[in-house]
């Protein structure tokens, strides 16, 4: 039985229910005039609705995650199954061929002794659908018969669909939060299981950096060291790309709040905020076609040789870019959230507008400009696209922007998309660095959003 | 004028108000938002040493008036002044007007008090050291400590010059930012309803410190109490509709009121 018939089944009983309870909260009132009914006939509707749908739904998620293991069970006991091979890849392999050909999804079997099995597949996929059948439709029948007979004019169904409403709204605000959770779980998992393999120390403060995911038997801890990669991201998304964005982003922000007009802010902010929406892989052609041979071309003209078309200032500028508008606008709102009144003050005083964007706007707003900057910072070392494109992957200690330069991110995907297995410590290290990604921005965000509220505090 | 001379014309109340000698001066000014007309041809002369009080209903103006007089309304965009504003004769609109210089000799206190979010002394020394009043260090605190006396807030304050200006209550921010208009020793102080962010104790403080103020800068105050402007003020000037229906000496607006719509107004009923 197919999930997608399970759920239509589920939702027309719950009409039907729906329909049913609503009819009969009618006839309460038909039947006596004058009374009142504690709920609106809808509600109690829904809470029939709700008593059918929620646990034939929830009975058919677990159908579909036991049958397969109840099917597989049933067919071993097959006197065909003693045929197969005791264990292993090839005894799979035929179970699975037996079972597709039993659901119509392929025509024949390659290994002969699959055939036998495709018979005893089919029956008791047949008796499991049915049994999943039937007892949906009894849960719904039982959940449906237990509150319609609940129902009375003095029934309190509106509360306690509206308590219902408050538990889906509450799963799903857990969605998110438990889906970090499981990631940090994940990642904690595999980061464990590589320094099991490669020392934390190795890892965290060596210099050298060159795994090889074909390489067997032990892996030499020394090719593990992640600072060259550490440094990468750091010098191009925290360093290049902020001298780029800190300076533009904010003098965009004191431009668009103090001087433009309105005729112009109405048309430059949203420009500007376009940028935000670019796909990185764009920004990233453009760094690779564009800046990068630029770059190259301007350095070699004033005498650095060994610069190459892959480097970390063209990457660094690019990012630089694009991060602008994350800058510009957390800037701008917090200049925006300084009391008129303070620049009154000062211009009062007879400050001329420029001084009073120094010595009065930017020091006032300068938390929110701060938490602007981290929020951008974060974003910037947790980009991908633009550095897999233009930054290269050799993993240079160097402080030289024109060289080639490679970031965590980079080795992420490099490690992760390889053939390697998920044995071998090159794939593993992956994790690692995601971990250490991950804690970087987290704590960036996490002082970003407490400066943003002490900042709040300060004005209300 | 000497001082004394001016303190005796301030006490010998008896005499015509356009007796005083004049500071800034109106000459059929008109201010629009837009195509609206805030003030409509407003003529009026502000005598020196004195407080003046604006008074009328809300949005008669008188705000938007005071904000002419230091060119504060430039910050509004759609804001424009038609006719002369002159201080000791010199028109404050005419093109070449220093505003940095005007705003320096006209200073101004709002109606919130906005200290900066910096420490009590810095809000103080903030106004000399952008006219580069003083280089000196020792210099510029003995701005500080004076300023801080003539707006009665030393004793208060002198012991924690580097706390917050924003940590102080209501009554000694306000008091701060009358300190801070002083410190560049300006010739005129506006005052946009200064009082009316706080409450009666620290109203009564505000206005003991304005009459002390009085005889040393000309004074102008926008108020919404009557109260208010019989207490602190020497002249008079009701508000209506964006003209001035009556101006005078306080004492006369009170008691023996020209026109019809002062009387109303004055004894509440009506704006």
């Amino acid at each position: 039985m197919s999930p997608a018939i399970l759920l239509l089944l589920a939702f027309g009983l719950s009409l039907f229910g729906w329909l049913a309870a609503r009819s009969r909260a009618w006839a309460f009132r038909k039947a006596a005039p004058g009374t009142r009914l504690h709920s609106l006939p809808n509600f109690h509707g829904w809470y029939v609705a709700l008593w059918i749908g929620v646990p034939a739904l929830l009975f058919a998620v677990l159908w579909n995650a036991i049958s397969p293991m109840l099917i597989t069970s049933h067919v071993m006991a097959d006197p065909a199954a003693s045929l197969l091979p005791g264990f292993g890849f090839e005894r799979e392999t035929m179970l699975a061929e037996a079972r597709a050909v039993a659901e119509g999804r392929a025509f024949g079997v390659f290994n002969e002794e699959a055939q036998g099995l495709v018979a005893p597949y089919r029956a008791a996929i047949t008796l499991y659908d049915s049994i999943g059948l039937v007892v949906t439709i009894l849960v719904a029948f039982a959940g449906g018969a237990f509150a319609f007979l609940r129902l009375k004019p003095d029934f309190t169904a509106r509360t306690r669909v509206e308590r219902a409403v408050m538990g889906l709204l509450l799963i799903a605000s857990l969605v998110a939060i438990l889906t970090t959770i499981g990631i940090i779980v994940s990642l904690v998992f595999e980061t464990v299981r590589f320094f099991g393999m490669v020392s934390p120390l190795d890892f965290l403060f060596g210099t050298h950096w060159s795994p090889d995911p074909m390489s067997s038997g032990t892996p030499d801890g020394a090719d593990y060291g992640a600072i060259p990669l550490f440094w990468g991201t750091i010098y191009i998304g925290a360093i290049i790309a902020m001298i780029v964005a800190i300076p533009l982003g904010l003098m965009s922000a004191i431009f668009l709040t103090q001087y433009a007009s309105n005729g112009v802010r109405k048309v430059m902010k949203p420009l500007l905020e376009i940028l935000a929406g670019v796909p990185t892989v764009v920004y990233g052609y453009f760094a690779a076609l564009t800046v990068a041979p630029m770059v190259r071309d301007a350095a070699q003209a004033i005498g650095i040789s060994s610069a190459s078309t892959e480097s970390a200032v063209a990457a660094g500028l690019v990012m630089g870019v694009m991060i602008i508008p994350f800058v510009s606008s957390m800037a701008d709102d917090s200049i925006a959230a300084v009391p008129q009144a303070m620049r009154d003050g000062s211009l009062a005083m007879g400050a001329t507008t420029s001084e009073t964007i120094r010595k009065v706007l930017i020091p006032a707003a300068l938390p929110g400009i701060v938490a602007g900057v981290m929020l951008a910072v974060s974003r910037a070392i947790g980009e991908t696209m633009i550095v897999v494109m233009a930054a290269g992957a050799s993993a240079n200690l160097t402080a030289n922007p024109f060289e080639s330069m490679t970031t965590v991110t980079f080795q992420i995907v490099a490690m992760l998309t390889g053939e390697g297995s998920f044995d071998h410590p090159a794939t593993l290290s992956a994790f690692a660095l995601g971990m250490v990604l991950f804690l970087v921005t987290l704590t960036l965000n996490f002082i970003a959003l407490r400066v943003v509220k002490r900042y709040r505090e300060a004005y209300e | 004028m000497n001082a004394e001379a001016i303190q005796t014309a301030v006490k010998a109340d008896d005499k015509p108000y356009f007796d005083a000698p004049s500071k800034m001066s109106a000459k059929n000014v008109s201010v629009f938002y837009g195509e609206k007309r805030a003030i409509d041809d407003v003529s009026i002369e502000i005598p020196q040493r004195y407080v003046t009080a604006f008074i009328g209903p809300s949005g008669c103006g008188k705000s938007t008036f005071l904000r002419t007089l230091n060119r504060m309304n430039d910050t509004i965009a759609s804001a424009r002044v038609e006719g002369d504003i002159l201080l000791d004769g010199e028109d404050i609109y005419k093109s070449g007007m220093d505003v940095v210089q005007l705003r320096a000799r006209v200073g101004m206190v709002f109606q919130k008090p906005n200290p900066f979010p910096k420490s009590i002394y810095e809000n103080i020394a903030y106004g000399p050291k952008i006219h580069g009043i003083t280089g000196s260090k020792a210099e510029l605190d003995e701005i500080v400590e004076q300023s801080l006396r003539r707006a009665g807030l030393w004793d208060e304050v002198k012991d924690r010059l580097n706390d917050s200006g924003t940590a102080l209550s209501g009554g000694q921010q306000q008091r701060l930012c009358i300190a801070r208009a002083i410190a560049v020793d300006p010739e005129v102080i506006l005052m946009d309803e200064p009082c009316s962010a706080l409450d009666p104790i620290a109203t009564a403080r505000i206005e003991e410190l304005i009459d002390e103020l009085r005889g040393r800068y000309a004074i102008v105050i926008v108020t919404h109490s009557m109260q208010q402007a019989a207490r602190v003020s020497q002249r008079t000037a009701f508000f209506h509709l964006g003209k001035i229906v009556e101006y005078g000496k306080t004492s006369d607006i009170f008691t023996n009121p020209r026109e019809e719509r002062t009387k109303d107004y004055i004894t509440g009923r009506y704006g």
